[in-house]
Formats: C-alpha cells, structure tokens, sequence
C-alpha cells in the first residue's frame, strides 16, 4: 500500500542526527519525512548528555566536524526557543598534577593550531572561574567554545523546524530497491513508503538498517551511565573534566572507563557523566560505573559530597570500529546514505553532519572533507 | 461520630508526642510520617517551589513525586510523606532547592 505525497528523501531515525538531516534537507528545498519506531528523540539522543565539545577532540576529522558544528550550533541556537537549553558556557579541563598539566598544554597547542580556542589557566586562577573547584589541582585550560544543549528537546525544536513530516512509532522493516538495487523507499508496519532516497540516521541501531538495505555498517553499543543530583542553584559554571577524559573517550578498550564530567543545567540538577564500556544492549545498572563517577566527580567538586544523586540513566553511543561515524552515500547502494555512528558526540556533531546529508543529497559541494567518514570504508570488514 | 484512619483500622498507637513546625508544635503519633502529622494539624504547604515560591506540601504520598520535600534537623530535600516522625523533630519550611547558599 503505497502511501501518498512521496517525499524526496525518507530519514530513518528522528534523534538528534535525523533531526539536522531532516532540518538542513527541508532547508535545501528537499520534502522530508522522518520515520522512527520510537518516539522523537526516544533513542540516544534522550539518554545522554547535550555537551557540545570540541575540547575532547584531538586534531583530525572528527575535530574540524565539531568545529564546524560548534558554528552551526550557535547558529541554530539563535533561532531555536529558549526551550532547547543552549547554553555557550565554555569548557574547563584541569590538570590534576604537573605531568598531567604537561600533557594538556602539548595537547591544547596542537587544537590551537586546528582552530580551537584555548585558553592556560593557572592553577591560581582556577577558583575565579569555578568557586567550587578541589584545591591543589596544577591548573587548567579554558575552552570558550564548549557549549550545551538540552539533547531531546533541542532534537525536537529541530525537527519541528524543518517543516518534515515526522512519522513516530513506525518501525522501518525494510528498505526497498529497484531493478538495478537503487533506494525505492522504506517499509514499515504501517505501510511503504517511497522516496529515491533514503538517509540512515538510526543511531546505534545504524548497522541493523544497513542491512535492511543489504549494506555493511558494523555500528556497535557503547553503554553509558549519568548520575543525577537534585537541584541546585549554579555549583558549577562551566562543563568541567579532568584531563583523563580525553584517553578515555580515545580508548578502544572495553572495559569500564570513567572519568567524570561535570555540568549544571538551567534545570538545576548537576550531571555527571559518562562511563564507557562495550557490554552489548544491557541495561543492568552498574553500582561499580556509578561509584566511580561520583567518586570522580566529588574529587573535582567536594561540594557535590554534599548534596544527593537523586538517579542514574544510561544510554546506548553508536562507536565505529575507528570512532568516526559514517557520513554520506553508501558504495553500493544508489540512494542510500548514512549518518549514524557518532558514538559520545553525536549532539555535538549532529548539525554538520545533517549540513553535509545535505549536500550530498542536493549534488553541492560538503561543507568539509567527507572522505574520513565515508560509509564504504568498512567494506569487506567482517562483523 | 468522627470516625478516623485510626479507629477505622482499629489501631492503638502508643501516646503521642511532639514535633515542631517552623517552630510551632504538632502531636505525632509514633509510626506517622512527617506529612501525616502536619496534615493532621492542619498544615498543608512545607515548601516553596524554586521559581515562583509558591507553596507545596504532599502530593503522592507515596515517595515518588518529590513535591512534599522539607527541612528536617536541618537536612533538606527530605520526604515528608516517607520520613517518620520521630520525638523532637524541628521540621521547617524549605525555599526552593534549600541549596541556597551553595550559589556562585
Ligand atoms: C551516557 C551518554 C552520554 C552522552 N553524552 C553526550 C554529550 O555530552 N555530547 C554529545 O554530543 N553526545 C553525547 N552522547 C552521544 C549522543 O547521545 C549520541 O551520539 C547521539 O544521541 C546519537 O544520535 P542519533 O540521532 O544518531 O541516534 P538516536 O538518538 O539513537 O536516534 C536513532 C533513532 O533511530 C530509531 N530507529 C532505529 N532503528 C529503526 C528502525 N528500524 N525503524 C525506525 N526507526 C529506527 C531509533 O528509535 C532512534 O530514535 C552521549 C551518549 C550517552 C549514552
Ligand atoms: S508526596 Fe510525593 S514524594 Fe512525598
């Protein structure tokens, strides 16, 4: 049963990446609809946290994405309702001691040489920018671009600005193809749909739509648990990490990693996030993830000792084997294109990945190089 | 006759005793929450709500909505509707989040 008005492009997905493919398509002109089997935003996009870094970044392609995203994020902001909680708050990363201070402003210079803003704090200063801050930390770096969104409610302020039909509660159950295997459109419990395009924003569930399409993405889960504390007035100023963070995020390891992540939110509870660890999809709630994070987190800030966790959530990231998601046209597949794999940054990188979608889509120039993130670098790797 | 939750289950509570609220007295009867023996004496709002102040007291009942929230001996953010009165409780109107102090 073929349903009417057949729009140009069907995205699969309606989290933070379906929504900026959704936005920047229907902004090229593009009808859009988006289909997911949930709710808006009721994947990854609502289990995690709305930190947009590019100071966790080394240089390298996943770098110039955020950048690139830190701008169109400022950008969306400006034209988004205050709901979607944008906040250009700046990040602060300390350095617990000497060596480690060492390591950081060799890692700083080489992001100031790829376009990041970031500023030496001294150990002294510390305390003016965050009150609450441990005493005895060996100083810091000041990232001015770091900012914050509200992820679900930012993704469905997107959406809703796209203009795209949204199709909630539909699960895509195969991708349909023509004659010589090129994209016809999507299946789905409620009846096909056709477009000549089909854009895979299926997040952590990316891999499992490729292969409706008989395509090859080995996305994988990498859980991530966040601890809660009640309300409070503003404890904590900016989004605030210990440098250990940045090998964790890097790592390829499976086993559980943890180094807390500090931010308030207008709401008023402060989070604190992430662990990261390969179990599969389980949701068990690790007592182990969540003691490291609040021990990690009152390390940084006593006060927090002080106050209750009130609950935990966890989510699924999307990783790719090399931590980079796929972006753009699938090898062998005529009109299908991923964007999904953007394991703990997928909020941060969201909008220059529905901009490059985008191009690719309308035939234009990428906004950046999309060769690092291309789709078919996987091929012929066995799951 | 007035027939109350305590002679409706038959109930014969040891004697009551007293804790304060904002420092007036309420009875307690051993075994009643916080919440219960300030609705027994008639106090409905222990707590003003972050925002706009206006005044909130036990909503669930059951611990899970976080409306009924109060100072107790000085500790914020406890349930009145899950935390038993015990003898000599100062119980106090909580303002917002109670965290007041730890603002930067
Ligand atoms: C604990 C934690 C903390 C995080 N913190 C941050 C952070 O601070 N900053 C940041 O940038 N990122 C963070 N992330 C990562 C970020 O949340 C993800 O990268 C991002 O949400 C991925 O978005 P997405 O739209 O690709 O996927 P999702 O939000 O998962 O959306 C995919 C959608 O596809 C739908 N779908 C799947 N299969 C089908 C199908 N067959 N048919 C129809 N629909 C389907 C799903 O229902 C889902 O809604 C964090 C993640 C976790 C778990
Ligand atoms: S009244 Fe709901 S938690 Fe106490």
């Amino acid at each position: 049963m073929p349903l009417s008005n057949s729009p140009d492009v069907i995205v699969v997905g309606a989290g933070v990446v379906g929504a900026a493919c959704a936005y920047y398509a229907a902004r090229s002109g593009l009808s859009v609809t988006v289909v997911d089997r949930g709710p808006v935003a009721g994947g990854t996009t609502g289990a995690g946290e709305g930190n947009l870094l590019v100071s966790d970044k080394e240089p390298g392609p996943e770098l110039d994405l955020a950048l690139l995203s830190t701008r169109l994020w400022r950008d969306l902001a400006a034209g988004l309702p205050d709901g979607a909680e944008y906040e250009a708050k700046g990040g602060l990363v300390v350095a617990r001691d000497a060596a480690r201070m060492t390591a950081l402003r060799a890692f700083a210079r080489s992001q100031t040489a790829a376009g990041v803003t970031a500023q030496e704090v001294p150990a002294d200063a510390l305390h003016d920018l965050e009150p609450h801050l441990a005493p005895g930390l060996a100083g810091g770096f000041l990232y001015p671009q770091d900012a914050q969104v509200q992820p679900a409610l930012a993704a469905a302020h997107l959406l809703r600005a796209s203009g795209a039909r949204v199709r909630t509660g539909q699960e895509v159950t195969a991708v349909l193809t023509g004659a010589s295997g090129e994209v016809r459109g999507v299946r789905t419990r409620a009846g096909d749909l056709h477009a000549p395009y089909v854009v895979n924003a299926a997040g952590t569930w990316g891999g499992e739509v490729a292969r409706l399409a008989g395509a090859h993405l080995p996305v994988l889960p990498r859980r991530g648990f966040v601890l809660v504390t009640e309300p409070l007035p503003r404890v904590v100023r900016h989004k605030v990490y210990a440098a250990d963070y940045v090998a964790d995020v890097a790592s390829g390891s499976a086993a559980l990693q943890t180094s807390a992540v500090v931010e308030g939110t207008p709401a008023g509870p402060v989070l604190i996030g992430a662990s990261r660890e390969r179990v599969g999809f389980d949701r068990t709630l690790s007592v182990e993830a969540l003691r490291r994070l609040a021990a990690g987190a009152t390390e940084l800030f006593p006060v927090l000792a002080g106050v209750r966790a009130l609950r935990t959530y966890a989510g699924f990231r999307p990783y790719l084997p090399d931590h980079l998601p796929a972006v753009g046209a699938d090898p062998s597949v005529p009109g299908l294109l991923h964007a999904c794999g953007h394991e703990g940054a997928g909020i941060g990188l969201a909008p220059a990945t529905g901009l490059a979608v985008a191009r690719v889509l309308t035939g234009d120039e990428p906004p950046l190089d999309l060769r690092p993130f291309d789709p078919g670098r996987f091929t012929g790797v066995t799951a | 006759m007035a027939r109350t939750p305590a002679d409706l289950a038959g109930a014969e509570p040891d004697p009551p005793f007293e804790i304060t609220f904002d420092g007036r007295p309420v009875p307690a009867l051993p075994g009643q929450t916080i919440a219960a023996a300030l609705w027994g004496a008639g106090i409905l709002a222990w707590r003003t709500t972050r925002r706009t102040g206006r005044p909130r007291g036990a909503f669930c009942g059951i611990g899970q909505c976080f409306d009924c929230l109060a100072t107790v001996n000085g500790e914020r953010n406890r349930r009145a509707c899950l935390t038993p009165a015990r003898p000599g409780d100062t119980v106090t109107t909580q303002e917002g989040h109670g965290h007041d102090r730890l603002a930067v």
